[in-house]
């Protein structure tokens, strides 16, 4: 077999083991709930009766793994069972909502502020990254640096309360809660997550940047690049002919890297604008011990930075060279 | 500084005195052999240290020095107690409350300096915990090298990095629910896996070294051979690893408390003060003061962050023996 399918493959067989070690993690999470969670959920004037059908409906009746091959089965087709809450409200009746119900509409929100973060994070951060190779050591460099350095070791809240400071406390450009309702038009959307997006952007950008600085830098270093220099090539030339090609698999891997990273970073972020999406969702849910969508939540998270994160790994093997055509 | 001097002026009478009694014996080659050379004690290699760190560094290790100080005598330097409720919420800032009071009318300075001992100290032990963990088991594995318990440690690792570590934090905590001691746990383990690759990277190293092999065939036990041998000589970049963690371990922390299922109320912490007091932010035009009562904490979070970055960065650049 060619080197390189073997390696992907093994990379892919790798994902899957996360993943199937992820999945066996959360559904041990309903394991751990204390004995009389019944009770706890459905409230203390539950009936013996309403309890044990909920137990039933839970499935903790039946043996383990038929309930994990049953919950497998049914987060793959989208059906993620009811939420905890609201199980116990008045009159025995069960205004518990469908996971997904919950969750479709939020999980559009977040990859919306996500692609928006990315968009403008991504070329800004090559662009910073490679002209602060290019200018080592000069005082632009210094000055990209030290930024980034400064935004890597601020917690995000505090870049996000420092610009609502600045953008909408000082001067009310934009609003400081991103309420955003399901029938807002794209630019509304657009205008209500213009600073959630730019929290993001800080946090990225100094990672991404960093990491591209290095990977030209290193690039720099070597003696084919020395080479070129010294047959008198021009900077351009060098760039573009010699340097670039190499370059391709260390920033398609910061980029991928990075949007991962952004996958988690939304959390933190969405809290603090109360931003209606995934991360604020599970938030919730942890506080309130609502498992099924701790469940929901965490599989998409985990789902989207192992599947990034394999990516970056599969673009980097298949832009090796030395690995494209093995001796 | 004053001593400093006095320490280099004692050092040029030692050599001078040597030398005018060479002088007066006349050169022997075997004298200067024979020669005892007195070595630099421990204070005097770290004022070295210090004289030649940048002001990056110097900076960092008294933002440190201090933040312990204040950390350590917490109880001593807050003026009320920890979850002293005064019936003023709100306050502003004046004489009798120099922060004002937060929500339920506790003094925000009070709170900030336990948040000190609080923050700073569960990140601490949260930190040595993990590289207890992370760093013995990542030396056993090295010593185990490609046996099955490394492979086995390896891939769990391998595994468990592959989940963003905020979201893995916080299914755990859904799992076994929010209290400090789960926090402290929880964090160290996931923690720990970092922490594990390295040591085990930086000991694959060691264990191939003749002394390994020697204290092995003169039968010493694992815990000798883990302590005794190998940890001496990966201290260097254990210890930039430790800062780092630290500052990860912090932040994780300081971002769990303030969604608010990390360190738990009425235990004063920073992430959840920003938490609790974040609205105040809105009437920044109004009032100033008011505005920087939740910044305040989230400064206090990011100014150890940047400190101990520094330090580390100094750090890896001395033991690296980089001059770029």
């Amino acid at each position: 077999m060619h080197p390189i399918v073997r390696t992907i493959l093994q990379r892919l067989g790798l994902g899957l083991v996360t993943l199937f070690v992820v999945s066996l993690i959360l559904f041990s999470s309903i394991e751990f709930l204390p004995g009389d969670f019944g009770e706890a959920v459905l409230g203390q004037a539950a009936l013996p009766e309403t309890v044990a059908a909920f137990r039933k409906e839970l499935g903790l009746d039946l043996p383990v793994h038929e309930r994990y091959l049953d919950w497998l089965g049914g987060m793959l087709t989208g059906d993620m069972g009811n939420s905890f809450s609201g199980r116990g409200a008045g009159g025995g009746q069960d205004r518990s909502r469908a996971v997904i119900d919950l969750l479709a509409p939020r999980l559009a929100n977040t990859l919306f502020l996500a692609s928006m973060a990315a968009i403008i994070s991504v070329p800004l951060a090559l662009f910073l990254g490679i002209t602060a190779a290019l200018y080592r050591g000069s005082i632009y460099d210094r000055l990209v640096n030290a930024c980034t350095l400064t935004t890597i070791s601020f917690p995000e809240f505090f870049v996000a309360y420092i610009l609502i400071l600045i953008f909408s406390s000082f001067n009310q450009i934009f609003p400081s809660l991103a309420n955003i309702s399901p029938d807002a038009t794209f630019w509304e959307r657009v205008y209500l997550s213009a600073l959630p997006a730019m929290t993001l952007t800080l946090v990225i950008v100094a990672h991404m940047m960093r990491m591209t600085r290095a990977a030209i830098i290193s690039l720099m270093a070597s003696p084919y690049i020395e080479m070129a220099e010294l047959k008198g090539a021009s900077k351009s030339e060098i760039i573009l002919k010699h340097a670039l090609p190499n370059a391709w698999a260390p920033i398609v891997t910061v980029i991928a890297f990075n949007l991962a990273y952004l996958v988690v970073g939304v959390v933190v972020v969405e809290v603090v604008f109360v931003y209606p999406g995934v991360g604020q969702l599970m938030v919730d849910a942890v506080r309130t011990r609502d498992v099924p969508v701790v469940q929901g939540c965490a599989m998409i998270f985990a789902a989207t930075y192992i599947l990034l994160n394999l990516f970056a790994d599969v673009i980097a093997i298949i832009t090796n060279p030395r690995l494209l055509h093995p001796r | 500084m004053n001593s400093m001097n006095t320490d280099n002026d004692k050092e040029e009478d030692i050599s001078s005195s040597e030398t005018a009694e060479l002088a007066d014996q006349g050169y022997s080659a075997a004298g200067e052999v024979g020669m005892i050379k007195s070595r630099r004690t421990f204070r005097e290699n770290v004022w070295r240290g210090l004289k030649s760190a940048p002001p990056t560094a110097l900076f960092g290790l008294t933002v440190i020095t201090i933040y312990a100080f204040f950390a350590i005598f917490a109880g001593f330097l807050a003026p009320y107690g920890e979850a002293e409720i005064f019936d003023l919420s709100y306050a502003p800032w004046d004489d009798q409350f120099m922060f004002g009071t937060d929500q339920l009318g506790r003094d925000v300075l009070s709170r900030l300096i336990y948040g000190a001992r609080n923050t700073v100290g569960i990140a601490f032990v949260t930190t040595l915990f993990a590289f207890t963990i992370g760093g013995g088991l990542g030396i056993t594995a090295a010593i185990n090298n490609n046996g099955w318990l490394d492979n086995l440690l390896s891939r769990s690792v391998d595994v468990l990095m592959a989940i963003p570590s905020l979201i893995f934090a916080l299914i755990l905590l859904s799992m076994f629910g929010a209290t400090t001691l789960n926090l402290i746990i929880i964090i160290a383990v996931l923690d720990s896996t970092r922490v594990f690759r390295i040591a085990r990277a930086v000991s694959l190293n060691v264990v191939v070294m003749d002394y390994v092999e020697a204290a092995r065939l003169r039968g010493e036990k694992l815990m000798w051979i883990l302590w005794r041998e190998i940890l001496p000589n990966i201290m260097p970049p254990l210890v930039a690893e430790f800062g780092l963690r630290f500052c990860f371990v912090f932040l994780t922390i300081a971002a769990l408390s303030f969604l608010g299922v990390g360190i738990q109320p009425p235990t004063a912490d920073w992430g959840s003060m920003v938490r609790e007091t974040a609205g105040l932010i809105q009437f920044a035009k109004y009032d100033l003061t008011a505005a920087m009562t939740p910044m305040l904490p989230a400064a206090a979070i990011a100014l150890l962050t940047v400190a101990v970055n520094f330090v580390v960065d100094w750090f890896l650049h001395k033991s690296s023996g980089l001059k770029d």
